[in-house]
């Protein structure tokens, strides 16, 4: 199954989408969180990340969902750095989402536990963000 | 070690760990400052968390055995400030240096034309990571006049020591043109018009950081330690 991984500034939102997102997956997703900072403040970490991406490799590829600002750019960063060390890899890949936080999440938790591969599951957390709400 | 060719025209591992060293020295006397412009327009942390990863860049690279090639030291010193920084700028400074060093390779010494090449990698790094534009009110802001005032003065023929002060020259004129522009990346850009006014402090940091190097660099600067 396709994992995911929720990157923050905040430990507790990092968390709380997770949650989430696991419980519209249907409790079957694979949503791992790395929200905030190494020491447990507030910030980004791109060794939490890289934690968060080994518990959530099933094999079948990992999506990142990152809220903004350094949580992209280190999400990104991340995924250069996996790329340049194969011994880093993570088979099936790893992509970042362009999508809002919650509704990526969510979507993405949904396609993952039916099952969907990797390419799959990032477009359904990219589609959310056509996802109106007036 | 040696720093290459008399009159400081190379630069060597000790060298670049001097730029550190001096780099850290400096944000770190002006962490205070950062964090002002920063609170204005940003989250208000720039000073204090590029203070702390640049503490662990001269950490990391001080734990480095002696005849360390630059473009490894550099590499290090990404890495720590990548590990430790919780901000934008620890993806961003870090990556500068890495694609630095990795522009650098495994030479022992990098000349004026190696080190143009590095700062270039750097800027083009910044780019890549953080899609930002000139004008956008970022770092790049700082680093694009820094490569064009470093490539100018290489083209003249000046040795690294003057290409440095062209490139922290430059950095410095850039930091200062962002104090009019609205910011259109990070969470300044949220605020609109209101970012106008202020200085960006990633612009601001990097201004320093290239001064570091035309101030190491520079002949019978002091922290200078390759060329002694």
């Amino acid at each position: 199954m396709v994992g995911l991984v929720v990157i923050s500034h905040s430990r507790i939102l990092a968390e709380g989408v997770a949650e989430l997102a696991r419980a519209l997956g249907v409790g079957k997703a694979v949503v791992e969180p790395a929200g905030g900072d190494a020491d447990g403040g507030f910030g980004t970490s791109i060794d939490l990340v890289e934690r968060a991406v080994a518990a959530a490799d099933g094999g079948d590829g990992v999506v990142l969902l990152a809220d903004l600002g350094s949580s992209v750019l280190t999400a990104k960063m991340y995924i250069e750095d996996a790329a340049e060390d194969d011994e880093d890899g993570v088979q099936g890949g790893v992509v970042l989402a362009d999508a809002p936080l919650v509704e990526g999440a969510v979507a993405a938790a949904s396609m993952a536990a039916a099952g969907a591969d990797l390419a799959a599951v990032l477009a359904a957390a990219e589609s959310a963000r056509d996802h109106r709400k007036s | 070690m040696s720093a290459g060719a008399a009159g400081g025209r190379a630069l060597d591992g000790a060298g670049v760990a001097s730029w550190i060293r001096h780099a850290a020295r400096l944000v770190s006397a002006d962490a205070e400052r950062l964090t002002r412009l920063d609170a204005a327009i940003g989250d208000g942390d720039h000073g204090l968390n590029l203070d702390r990863g640049l503490t662990a860049a001269v950490e990391a690279v001080e734990a480095l055995p002696g005849g360390t090639p630059p473009g490894k030291v550099l590499i290090a010193a990404g890495r720590a400030i990548v590990s430790k920084t919780g901000g934008a700028s620890g993806p961003l400074y870090g990556t500068a240096l890495r694609r630095a060093g990795k522009a650098l390779g495994t030479a022992d010494t990098a000349d004026a034309a190696a080190l143009g090449d590095a700062l270039a990698a750097a800027l083009e790094g910044v780019r890549e990571l953080g899609q930002a534009a000139e004008g956008d009110k970022t770092m790049v802001d700082a680093l694009l006049p820094a490569v064009a005032g470093y490539e100018a003065a290489l083209a003249d023929g000046a040795d690294l020591a003057a290409c440095a002060r062209a490139a922290a020259d430059g950095a410095a004129r850039g930091a200062e043109a962002t104090v009019p522009l609205q910011a259109r990346k990070g969470r300044a850009s949220y605020l609109g018009p209101r970012s106008t006014g202020h200085m960006d402090p990633g612009a601001s940091s990097t201004a320093l950081v290239l001064r570091a190097l035309a101030d190491v660099t520079a002949e019978g600067g002091a922290a200078w330690s390759g060329s002694s």
